[in-house]
């Protein structure tokens, strides 16, 4: 049927009323500028990102190559050639343990927070303490593990950049796996405790392997944060020109010797900087992808 | 006079287990939520291998004493029972009674299923292993899925998320995982509201089955099933004080079939048949 019908008409929808065209100019115009809105919105997000990981990638890949990541710095600045092994090392170590602080106190904490203290007020305050170190600059980490550990131990090693590095993490953890655990259903935990579970069992076996791909995620963030910190570990973790894979004796990382080597008029030295760079973004990346790989196999699938 | 009840197989026409002796007995029991009085005055008796139904209109306390039957009332913040709740004749709520110990013998089936997000072996051995069983888990399961109705459904992907299962499906597969801890009393608290009729009618007949080797106390909006499936049937409604607070009470309980055929109660009467509620 193809006549045409007054749309005034009641109870008679014809076809030409279901076309977009009906719609009045107005609404079309306006839902077009929302959609062009929204994709400039990401585009002025994405495109920074972009340019930077292009602009690194040119900058750092001339000087990449395995020596580069594994040879020990020369200890003059002019020098050409040489590596950043030294910084891949104190990185690795740095962050390594510092996650290895981090992570478990937080996740624990985190169960304490939303399983056990709910309202009570020593629960509030914590939460409320890790809600604003979340917003402590990361300096002030670095500063009081300076005069609390450096100063009293007179010593500036991996172990103190550690810490402040896991003092930077452990509100992040908090309250993202507080978020997680927030997030998995009541249902599952009587489900849990009307078999006659105990309350941490049901803990453990019910919620956590529920909520491990959130809490992954917001591991990682933290983790990922945490290797990229410059000012919390450049004042407490000295200097080395060679690898140094224990907690003790001085180190140094990759971001610190970026902020090292990018202030140097040196054009070698500049070179260094943006092959650590790249090295400390291509760190970063392969982590979180990895992470996410691992949590996806042990969360619980069809969810 | 009688509600339509359809014809057939329900609880009360096919043989069904004898009436053993009581097993939980509620004597002026009453749940408050802080000072608010939940419901009040409940004296029941629940039998072994019987099926008793609690109904009633929404917030008469029904699913409230259900919970408290298990202990489940402990995880809501000032929840307090008085009056005398015993189960073989101890006080569920002494002092000395450890809730993990009775959630191992009273078990309980939700409203919603809420299956854990394992796999459906898993969902079933969950409270074998919590409970020590390390060996001979296998056979556990089959028997418990078979008890449910669900082994021949699900045999050939126990190790697939319980998740991807129907409706009807998941529910028993909380059932079965309920009766894999072989606990005493089974307490349903509106199993089959989120279902289907044929879901349904197949939890009715499973209830049936489970009978045989369990007691069941099943909190019910529905009254057809209540007048199918049950035994016996307690009769909840809620009153309105002078504050205008409601306080659930228990108004009759009698054999399923005085209750819907010729009930004691005016307010009974009305109910079953349909003149409120």
């Amino acid at each position: 049927m193809t006549e045409s019908v007054e749309a005034s008409a009641p109870g008679r929808q014809m076809p030409l009323e279901l076309r977009r065209s009906s719609l009045s100019r107005r609404r079309r115009i306006t839902d077009l500028v929302a959609v062009v809105a929204i994709f400039l919105c990401v585009a002025v997000a994405a495109v920074p990102v972009a340019l930077v990981v292009a602009y690194l990638v040119r900058q750092g890949a001339g000087v990449m190559s395995w020596e580069f990541l594994t040879a020990d710095m020369p200890r003059q600045a002019q020098t050409l050639g040489g590596g950043i092994g030294p910084a891949v090392v104190g990185t690795i170590v740095t962050v390594g343990f510092a996650s290895l602080l981090a992570v478990p106190l937080g996740i624990l904490g985190a169960i304490y927070l939303v399983e056990y203290g709910k309202q009570r007020p020593v629960a509030r305050t914590i939460r409320a303490m890790a809600d604003i170190m979340t917003g402590v600059p990361s300096i002030m980490m670095g500063l009081f593990i300076y005069v609390s550990f450096v100063l009293v131990t007179q010593n500036l090693n991996a172990l103190s950049a550690s810490l402040a590095l896991a003092c930077l993490m452990l509100p992040l953890i908090i309250r993202t796996t507080e978020e997680m655990l927030n997030l998995v259903p009541d249902d599952l935990r009587h489900a849990g405790l009307a078999l006659g579970a105990r309350k941490w069992r049901t803990i453990i076996s019910v919620v956590l392997p529920a909520a491990i791909p959130g809490i992954t995620s917001g591991v990682l963030l933290a983790v990922a944060r945490a290797a990229g910190e410059t000012a919390p570990i450049y004042l407490v973790i000295g200097l080395t020109y060679r690898a140094n894979w224990s907690l003790f004796g001085p180190n140094t990382s990759l971001p610190a010797q970026i902020f090292k080597n990018a202030q140097e008029p040196f054009p070698a030295a500049n070179e260094r900087a943006w092959g650590a760079a790249l090295t400390l973004v291509a760190i970063v990346f392969i982590f979180t992808v990895v992470g996410r790989f691992l949590a996806n196999r042990f969360s619980s699938r069809e969810r | 006079m009688t509600i339509g009840v359809t014809r057939g197989t329900t609880a009360r026409e096919r043989p069904g287990p004898l009436a053993g002796p009581t097993v939980l007995e509620l004597s002026d029991v009453s749940v408050f939520y802080g000072d608010y009085a939940a419901v009040r005055n409940v004296s029941l008796e629940i039998a072994r291998n019987q099926i008793t139904a609690l109904i009633g209109p929404s917030g008469c306390g029904k699913s409230t004493i259900l919970r408290s039957l298990n202990r489940m009332n402990d995880h809501i913040p000032g929840a307090r029972v008085t009056g005398q709740l015993s189960f073989h004749g101890q006080d569920l709520y002494a002092p000395w009674v450890d809730p993990i110990q009775v959630r191992r013998r009273i078990g309980m089936v939700f409203q919603k299923p809420n299956p854990f997000p394992k796999s459906i072996y898993d969902n079933v051995a969950y409270g074998l292993r919590i409970n020590g069983t390390k060996s001979g888990l296998d056979d556990l399961v089959e028997r418990a899925l078979r008890g449910a109705a669900l082994w021949d459904e699900v045999k050939d992907k126990l190790r697939t998320s319980g998740l991807a299962l129907s409706g009807g499906q998941q529910q028993r597969l909380c059932i079965a995982r309920t009766i894999a801890v072989q606990p005493e009393i089974i307490l349903m608290d509106e199993p089959c509201s989120a279902l289907d009729p044929i879901a349904t009618a197949k939890i009715e007949d499973l209830m049936y089955e489970l009978s045989f080797d369990y007691t069941i106390v099943i909190v019910t909006h529905n009254m057809q099933q209540a007048a199918r499936a049950s035994h016996q049937t307690a009769f909840f409604t809620a009153e309105v004080d002078q504050r205008g607070s409601r306080h659930g009470r228990l108004v009759e309980f009698n054999d399923t079939s005085t209750i819907f055929t010729n009930p004691t109660e005016k307010r009974t009467e009305e109910y079953v048949t349909g003149r409120f509620g």
